[in-house]
């Protein structure tokens, strides 16, 4: 998968706000992944020639980081949150309806493609436990009335 | 008795989140008054005012602002720590949603008061739309001249960055935030040297959380005896507590520090579900120790938290039921540690994956007597020997789990099985 140019440039401008060129990998690494999806081996050797740091450099912040996937996710990635104060409100139950209505086990994508669901620790809203992260988009209060409609809207979208 | 909301006053309000409405209500007042200031005037305001760090640690913030060379020839960084990942906590995420201005005049305040130019947000990477209001709070700031060049005339600059992280609970550690900033794993350094010194870039660097800095503009314009006045002796301010788990009515509810645990839980919380009763109570975030159900009358604040053994932390408050499986719940905070373990230190790359495991076994019925030891064994050579907390903030739940529900662990073991009628931890509703 190629940079495109609008790519190059955004990550340019990433690059000549840095303060230097490895403090610009994090930022550039999240403009690549909403780029493509995920981090190629490929795009992640061209980050390393771009801020002129081994690629191995690179590999290492890629792999450290939960949220920097490496290979292809589905179209819409769910984080569900998995620790104690979701838990105690019923996550367990809501993660098992969840694979359960996706056919997929955690950490895997539907078949057509559209939906990854992955495991997250504390989301940081444990107040309207169960939650979990859609996309850019917070759910809280799980409810499986709220998961069934929110697999449906993924479905269609 | 009502909350006594201070930083969470508007929280509820249409638009709160926007510039307009923040000056509206007085906003940004408090920063002409600290540009009028000589930066140890307010350093000696926030220590006559007591403010202690709400990011877990209660250290004073005048002290540390106080650990600055503000003539330091290299540039000097304030870092706002909003990587709130602490499971319980969920107090930060409502200021940056709700209510960003305050800890941006904060950190404006602040970065005058050390001599900063520059000052980086760390937000965590699973705040997307935190990070989209934080980024437009910027920008006003930018363009009402609060931030950039010449602030108020007052001939002081500063620029405001927001570094948005990709995900791991060790970047919330200051200097595990600095690497991270780098460019670089989120992996602590070793202290001395501290940030103050040699921090962020090599340079000065303060790390402060996004409610201590929060705070620092109301005390600012109503004065440092007025801050005192609330709370008790050496722990004053509110606090803003968060209520999670088994209560029927979690949230966030903004009080004086040392209020009594058992009133959070009844009067504001309104008690358990189900006519159950309280179990055990995590008080400030998963790293405290537990307390058990006859240690409720303690008050929530830094020094008295400590005196039991246990801490106020981020001040997030996990209830746990009388129906819920003790060993259950080790597993499952072992289980978040050993993930966000990164890996430096054995003792706490080995030490949480052998709790996990351990734990493991024994809920699944597979564990000897002979093991309980073991644990408090690993716990014991957890604390205190790496290079920075996470280690020890498992250890010290967990350790508290077996010394004080010891006997469900050994239940376990005698039956070769969970003797709790429910598989999961908890209950859907």
């Amino acid at each position: 998968m190629p940079f495109t140019d609008s790519l190059r440039e955004r990550i340019d401008l990433i690059v000549s706000g840095s303060e230097t060129r490895q403090s610009a990998l994090i930022p550039v690494l999240r403009e690549i992944q909403n780029e493509f999806g995920y981090l190629s081996n490929e795009s992640m050797e061209e980050t390393a020639r771009i801020l002129g740091i081994p690629p191995s450099s690179v590999q290492n912040v890629a792999t450290f980081y939960t949220m920097f996937f490496r290979k292809p996710v589905g179209e819409h990635v769910i984080w569900l949150c998995r620790t104690l104060s979701c838990a105690l409100r019923g996550a367990e139950h809501v993660e098992h309806y969840m694979c359960e209505r996706l056919g997929v086990k955690t950490g895997g994508t539907t078949t057509d493609g559209k939906i990854t669901l992955m495991e997250a620790e504390c989301l940081a809203s444990c107040g309207t436990a169960p939650v979990m992260l859609v996309d850019d988009k917070l759910e809280e209060n799980l409810t499986k009335e709220k998961v069934d409609r929110l697999i449906e809207g993924l479905r269609k979208g | 008795m009502p909350e006594l909301r201070i930083l969470r006053t508007y929280v509820d309000v249409p638009d709160s989140h926007t510039i307009g409405s923040y000056i509206s209500r007085g906003g940004y007042t408090a920063l002409p008054k600290a540009l009028g200031m000589k930066p140890d005037e307010i350093i000696e305001t926030i220590k006559k005012a007591g403010l202690r760090g709400r990011g877990g640690a209660g250290f004073p913030t005048g002290v540390k602002w106080g650990f600055i060379q503000r003539d330091s020839k290299k540039p000097i960084y304030l870092c706002c720590n909003a990587d709130e990942s602490e499971p319980g906590s969920f107090k930060d995420r409502e200021i940056l949603e709700r209510d960003p201005h305050q800890m941006l005049e904060g950190i404006i305040i602040g970065c005058y008061t050390i001599n900063s130019h520059k000052s980086y947000i760390y937000i965590r990477g699973e705040m997307p739309y935190g990070a989209g209001i934080i980024e437009g709070a910027i920008r006003e700031a930018y363009e009402k001249g609060y931030l950039g060049k010449n602030i108020l005339s007052s001939g002081f600059d500063l620029d405001v960055v927001l570094f948005r992280g990709a995900g791991a609970y060790i970047c919330g550690e200051e200097t595990g935030l600095l690497e991270s900033i780098e460019g670089k794993n989120g992996e602590p350094r070793p202290k001395p040297p501290f940030p103050a010194q040699i921090g962020l870039f090599g340079c000065p660097t303060i790390i402060n959380n996004v409610e201590t800095l929060a705070c620092v503009p109301h005390i600012i314009n109503r004065g440092p005896e007025w801050f005192s006045s609330i709370g008790i002796p050496k722990n004053t301010g509110t606090k803003i507590y968060g209520l999670c788990g088994n209560v029927n009515k979690p949230g966030l509810y903004e009080l004086p520090l040392g209020i009594r645990l058992r009133d959070l839980i009844d009067e504001y919380g309104e008690g358990i579900p189900g006519g159950r009763s309280v179990k055990a109570v995590s008080p400030g975030g998963s790293s405290a120790a537990v307390l058990s159900a006859d240690e409720l009358n303690i008050t929530m604040d830094f020094d008295s938290l400590a005196a039991a053994g246990s801490m106020l932390g981020t001040a997030g408050v996990t209830v746990m039921d009388d129906s819920t499986c003790m060993v259950r719940v080790a597993q499952n905070l072992a289980h978040f540690y050993r993930d966000e373990s990164c890996g430096q230190c054995v003792q706490c790359r080995e030490g949480t994956w052998w709790l996990e495991k351990m734990l493991t076994n024994i809920e699944e019925g597979k564990g000897r007597m002979e093991h309980i030891d073991t644990l408090l064994d690993a716990c014991y050579q957890m604390r205190g020997t790496t290079i920075c907390a996470l280690a020890d903030g498992c250890a010290m739940p967990i350790e508290s789990i077996v010394k004080k529900f010891r006997h469900e662990f050994e239940e376990h073991v005698r039956l070769g099985r969970c003797p709790f009628e429910r598989k999961t931890l908890g209950e859907w509703m």
